[in-house]
């Protein structure tokens, strides 16, 4: 009957999502002793931290615009994923999404409602295009997508980088482009906070007030319908059922008549487009313009790490994204407040994934701390 | 003409340098059956290792020995990952991309009073040219071959580890242990005891390529400086087909494409820098499609070694 008992707590014990919490606390745990080395207090550190996520109304609402795109391009990964395939090149998918946005944010007139529109349909044409060529490659040409997405990630900052620099585009005396219309951002009410009625109106609701100083946008809730929309694909769909079939056993989904080929370019298309998503939905929310890369911003890479963290499950990415979005934003104020380097955030994210990388080892540790228990 | 010629092969020499360091990493690790894409976080550790270790002590040489030993601790533990505890490698690799940029920015702003940017070192105490002061100042002979030790080095480790792989019976071993490391270990070779010392060579070499950059090409480190040259190099060793004079021609290729870029940049030319530098990851894809993709790399490249697993 114990024994039983046993085996039970040790299939829990042995979950996916055993794996990533032990992954976080190492991660967090690893981070304190970073700290205490260097000489800082990692209570105080992580104290600052929490505060300066959650302190505020504002600061919460930095955290999710923070955690909005990290989402986006970690879907983006995870959907890859789940075809066996991975996708390093979110980061040019972004990229190419964040720079048709704003191409068609700037150049294109529309009315109100249908811009957006227009401008999120053309982001995540492009981004999907350039994301279905790393497939393509690999399909036809056995082409590692590993390296075919390096290479275009690179190619992707050189094109947007030549694009801004073409005249009409690119705003004098700026390293940026031109800013889109009104008519294509998804900020909330934003024109009307900067009113005379906003203005007053903003003054007499304080609370309100430090929400709207923030770029509060819509991101937040097209990341969470993309979430849903993803895992419908993945989870109640043909195309799912094919595109996963390939990722656990391509030759097995051969057999049964799933044109691999196909699925591996529809899944890069798709993951594509996701992490166009997110480039179009910061230039659309937040930065209303694109600006000359020196390197990469690291959307994509980040979103390894939260897909990663995910499980590579669609609302595992979401919770990932904020505990990322948190971090990146909650941890520069270690470095103003007590001159702690905030880089500890990094060391933190990488201790998460190299554990996460290596469940032996977590389940190895969990079976060592139980038999400690035992005696 | 000759002139600038000359300028053109010596900028590419100069950059390819770093990239040959950490692609020879590469070269070592795959061809033991690990794939290393943690090369640019290594590198990034190495260069400012390299950088810190020089401005405090002044001596070139540990700096650059102090750079290799930074590269082989991250690779320590993506070899401890990857070897002992059977991870995916990609996913450690990853990891190590994050540790990397993030262990050395938290280490500069330990060193520098918080700043991200360590302190240039002074001129005398970068790494040398040996052959500085041989030729006529900016004469053909002078621009290209009037280069810092470590472009040298980098060429003699180029032959080095070509011979180590083919010449040696450790070489055999790396790659008995890359292409079939259940044959190799029937025979009594130790996978692990293998994989553990290529990975860390790897380590090495890429940490030597940081400290390329950081105390020869410039003289500091800061977070910009390593921006995807150890993805870069990790295309060259694919491009040069797992072998160390592949991957070296591949490196001088992107190097050379460095070079232009500089080189233009100084005249009246019109050509869009920006077109001219995404042209060497054109090419790769291309010649990718054309010749690479067909042949493979090490076949267990990737697969974690379990003892006693069918």
């Amino acid at each position: 009957m114990k024994n039983k008992k046993n085996s039970i707590k040790e299939m829990l014990g042995s979950g996916n999502f055993m794996i990533t919490l032990v992954s976080i606390f190492l991660g967090i745990l690893v981070g304190a002793i970073v700290l205490k080395i260097a000489g800082y207090s990692p209570l105080e550190s992580y104290g600052v931290m929490l505060k300066g996520i959650f302190g505020k109304p504002k600061y919460i609402l930095y955290t999710i615009i923070y955690a909005t795109p990290l989402i986006m391009t970690g879907l983006s990964v995870a959907f890859a994923f789940k075809t066996g395939l991975f996708n390093i090149g979110a980061e040019g998918q972004f990229i190419i999404g964040a720079l048709v946005a704003t191409l068609v944010g700037y150049f294109v007139k529309l009315p109100m409602g249908i811009h957006v529109v227009v401008v999120f349909v053309a982001a995540i044409t492009a981004a999907g295009l350039w994301g279905g060529i790393a497939g393509y490659l690999k399909a036809k040409f056995g082409v590692h997508e590993v390296i075919a997405t390096i290479m275009l990630n690179w190619i992707a900052l050189y094109l947007n980088n030549y694009v801004i620099m073409l005249e009409g585009f690119k705003r004098p005396n700026s390293e940026a482009s031109y800013k889109i219309w009104d008519t294509a951002t998804i900020g909330i009410l934003e024109k009307w906070k900067y009113t005379a009625h906003g203005r007053v109106w903003l003054k007499v609701h304080p609370i309100l007030q430090s929400i709207f100083k923030t770029p509060v946008n819509l991101g937040i809730i097209c990341a969470i319908i993309l979430a849903f929309v993803v895992w419908f694909i993945l989870n109640r769909t043909t195309l799912g059922y094919e595109l996963r079939s390939v990722g656990s056993n391509k030759y097995a989904a051969e057999y049964g008549g799933i044109n691999v080929k196909k699925s591996m370019i529809v899944s890069m298309s798709i993951a594509g487009a996701l992490a166009g998503a997110a480039g179009a939905l910061q230039v659309m929310g937040v930065s209303k313009q694109v600006s000359i890369l020196a390197a990469m911003e690291g959307y994509g890479f980040d979103g390894i790490a939260v897909a990663l963290i995910g499980s590579n499950g669609a609302f595992g990415c979401v919770f990932s994204g904020l505990l990322f979005g948190a971090l990146k934003y909650g941890g520069p104020k270690i470095q103003s407040a007590m001159g702690a380097p905030s880089e500890v955030v990094s060391i933190v994210m990488g201790t998460i994934v190299f554990f996460i990388a290596m469940p032996k080892f977590i389940r190895l540790l969990v079976s060592l701390v139980k038999r400690k228990e035992v005696k | 003409m000759l002139d600038n010629i000359g300028f053109i092969l010596g900028t590419t020499l100069m950059y390819a340098t770093p990239l040959i360091f950490a692609a020879l990493g590469g070269v070592i690790s795959e061809n033991s059956g690990v794939v290393n894409i943690g090369l640019e976080g290594m590198m990034t550790l190495g260069a400012l290792m390299g950088a810190t270790v020089g401005y405090f002590t002044g001596n070139p040489w540990l700096a650059l020995l102090c750079a290799g030993l930074a590269g082989g601790f991250l690779a320590l533990l993506h070899a401890i990952a990857s070897v002992t505890f059977g991870a995916d490698q990609i996913v450690s690799g990853i990891a190590i991309n994050f540790l990397g940029p993030g262990i050395a920015l938290f280490l500069s702003r330990l060193f520098f009073e918080g700043a991200t940017m360590t302190k240039s070192i002074n001129l005398e105490n970068k790494i040398p040219r040996p052959l500085g002061g041989v030729f006529p100042q900016n004469s053909f002979f002078d621009l290209v071959l009037n280069q810092y030790a470590t472009v040298y080095i980098s060429f003699l480790l180029v032959f080095v580890i070509w011979y180590m792989l083919y010449k040696t019976k450790i070489g055999l071993r790396i790659r008995a242990v890359g292409e079939h490391p259940k044959a190799a270990d029937t025979l009594g070779i130790n996978i692990y005891k293998i994989r553990y010392f290529s990975v860390i060579l790897s380590g090495i070499f890429a940490g030597f390529g940081g400290a390329a950059m950081s105390i020869a090409v410039v003289s500091n480190f800061r977070p910009t400086l390593i921006s995807g040259q150890g993805f870069i190099a990790l295309a060259a060793m694919i491009f040069g087909k797992w072998k160390p004079q592949g991957a070296m021609w591949a490196c001088l290729l992107f190097g050379a494409a460095q070079g232009f870029v500089i080189f233009l940049g100084g005249t009246a030319i019109a050509i869009s820098s920006q077109l001219l530098a995404m042209l060497p990851y054109i090419i790769t894809l291309v010649i990718l499609i054309s010749f690479v993709g067909k042949s493979v790399g090490p076949a267990a490249s990737g697969d974690p070694y379990e003892k006693g697993e069918r």
